[in-house]
């Protein structure tokens, strides 16, 4: 399927471009006026994803982070990607309450919130090369996908 | 984000406003912990309902301020009015440590001492 609109942003992964990467994802998605809630959910699910990218992917380094969405008739496809360390083992990285590091306060939801936010979330990682979250979502009375993942 | 405090007896009100991400965790930790640490706090209310965004950064710091306020011999509270906040405060466990009420006048109810 073809998207109707598509953007890609890249960006710096500083702590204050996570306000700015959900904020731009919400005004690109607002083309398909979403309800409010739908649109909070997008914002809450690329927050978490961005977070990781850069706590976890670049571990507070700076690198680049891209995201790209692409807009259906009813439905979003966003993408989130670092070029960071990467994911060893997806399943527990994805498991509610796990977290790498404890000590700096993560609450190891991260995941768990994107799934719960949006109707899917694939996950792509090597390890020393990085990390692609793909959240998606339908709007309006659009069919729930089950949630997945890849390996 | 911005984070206000007043006192009901020996319960701190941390009312929060803005946006609460990992951008602004560290800074939201440190405020609550130098107010933690005056003698006359024992019990916390977290006042969630001047914040329009938060994830799952927030959880963190909740429970790791409600570590230490146990530590302290105390009790929290959350007051939360925004249906996605309440749906990330459900999903992540943190009502089995704190109850969530609507309103301020039901949590101070619920803590003793306010």
């Amino acid at each position: 399927m073809q998207p109707v609109n598509e953007m890609k942003l890249e960006f710096l992964s500083k702590s204050s471009n996570e306000a700015f990467a959900r904020v731009v994802a919400a005004a690109f998605v607002s083309q398909l006026d979403p309800t409010i809630e739908e649109l909070a959910d997008v914002r809450t699910a690329v927050s978490e994803a961005v977070t990781n990218a850069i706590i976890h992917g670049y571990e507070n380094e700076t690198g680049i982070i891209t995201m790209v969405c692409r807009l259906y008739d009813k439905s979003v496809e966003i993408e989130i990607t670092d070029n960071g360390k990467g994911i060893e083992d997806i399943e527990l990285a994805m498991q509610p309450l796990y977290t790498s590091k404890p000590e700096m306060e993560r609450s190891g939801m991260g995941f768990t919130v994107m799934e719960s936010f949006m109707d899917r979330v694939k996950v792509r990682s090597k390890p020393g090369e990085g990390t692609t979250v793909t959240l998606y979502k339908t709007f309006g009375s659009g069919e729930r996908a089950g949630k997945n993942q890849d390996k | 984000m911005e984070i206000r405090f007043s006192n009901r007896g020996s319960t701190l009100i941390a009312a929060f406003s803005g946006e609460l991400d990992h951008h602004f965790a560290e800074y939201a930790r440190e405020k609550i912990e130098r107010e933690l640490i005056k003698a006359t706090t024992r019990n916390v209310i977290f006042d969630l309902t001047g914040l329009s965004f938060m994830d799952s950064s927030g959880i963190g710091v909740l429970v790791g301020r409600y570590a230490n306020i146990r530590k302290l011999g105390g009790k929290a509270a959350i007051i939360c009015s925004n249906s996605r906040i309440r749906k990330i405060l459900e999903i992540s466990g943190i009502l089995k440590l704190m109850p969530v009420y609507g309103e301020l006048n039901d949590a101070l109810r619920a803590l003793p001492g306010a």
